[in-house]
């Protein structure tokens, strides 16, 4: 049964998504509506998550905007990304980064990750 | 044209369309077979008894066994009648494929049971609001009053309290079909759908939708 629904998530897969990890900083550019016209915007930051599977799954991208953290849940496999650009790759202890949210300036930062 | 079909729920998922993302309800409903048709001379109306999922023949008892013999069709575990008019070219042993009953973008209801939910209280089956959580309040989810006092001394017919919950007939109205999948038979259609995975639900065309277009 479950085969089924994963062939027909299958279709709707993206094969264009580059590797990426918790503690890597991407740039994600995202297509953005405005009236009929369509442009894109970019949204550069750490990939503090991934979860969830097939068409579900989904990764969560902070960064620090005027002093604001913002944090941005985008669905991996949607049309709505144009591109996800990898920029640097981190080293990181753990699949969840939600301890960054704690943290600000120097002890914010992320080794990066040489192999 | 036949009005509705018959499926099995696979389960749900998430696609992508155009620009949307859509949760959907995979039904498999590969193909039923038009066991009996009821016509207007004979019956008082046009109708067509589909079967769904086949069963072994010596599953079946004698009368059942005698009722699919005529129609010349394997044996179903379900079967159901669909009304519709314009049957005529339509005969008895046919087998007959969802894109001959539903095209994408159409609006559907489907008709399932629900999960049991079994014995439940009042905030679940009725949505009431229960009562404070803290404060040492010792009404949580208790119904609160169920009525009045010596006038009328009862407690009227049809009050809302503890029960069974679930397992009965749910109908979801105005699904719209987002993909059809022909060779696998499989319906997409958006939004949830009454049942388990594995449950048999009813396809029929959207009763709402279609008035609105007249």
């Amino acid at each position: 049964m479950d085969s089924i629904l994963s062939g027909i998530e299958k279709e709707y897969l993206r094969t264009d998504i580059p590797e990426f990890r918790p503690g890597d900083t991407v740039v994600v550019k995202v297509k953005i509506k405005e009236g009929d016209k369509e442009r894109v915007q970019a949204f550069e930051g750490v990939v503090i998550r991934r979860r969830g599977g097939g068409t579900g799954a989904t990764f969560t991208v902070r960064k620090v905007s005027y002093g604001i953290g913002v944090e941005r849940t985008f669905p991996l496999h949607s049309p709505g990304i144009e591109s996800i650009v990898v920029k640097t790759r981190g080293k990181v202890r753990r699949a969840r980064l939600y301890y960054l949210r704690g943290l600000k300036g120097k002890k914010a930062r992320i080794k990066e990750r040489r192999d | 044209m036949i009005e509705g079909f018959i499926g099995k729920k696979l389960g749900m998922t998430r696609v992508f369309t155009g620009d949307e993302d859509l949760p959907v309800t995979v039904i498999k409903a590969d193909g039923c077979y038009i066991v009996q048709k009821k016509t207007a001379e004979k019956d008082g109306y046009e109708a067509v008894q589909l079967g769904f999922e086949e069963k072994k023949a010596k599953r079946v008892n004698k009368p059942m066994a005698e009722h699919f013999k005529k129609a010349g069709t394997p044996c179903f575990y379900h079967l159901r009648e669909f009304r519709g008019s314009g049957l005529d070219d339509l005969r008895v042993g046919q087998k007959v494929t969802l894109t001959d009953v539903f095209e994408v973008g159409e609006f559907v209801d489907v008709t399932g049971q629900s999960k049991g939910k079994g014995f439940t209280g009042v905030m679940k089956r009725w949505n009431f609001r229960g009562g404070p959580a803290s404060h040492g309040s010792m009404h949580n989810r208790a119904p609160g009053s169920i009525g009045q006092s010596s006038f009328p001394s009862r407690v009227f017919k049809g009050m809302k309290m503890a029960g069974h919950h679930g397992a009965k007939r749910v109908t979801t109205q105005n699904l719209k079909v987002v993909a059809i999948k022909e060779d696998e038979g499989l319906i997409l259609v958006r939004g949830c759908v009454p049942g388990p995975k594995g449950a048999v639900v009813v396809i029929k065309k959207s009763i709402k939708k279609r008035k609105a277009e007249e």
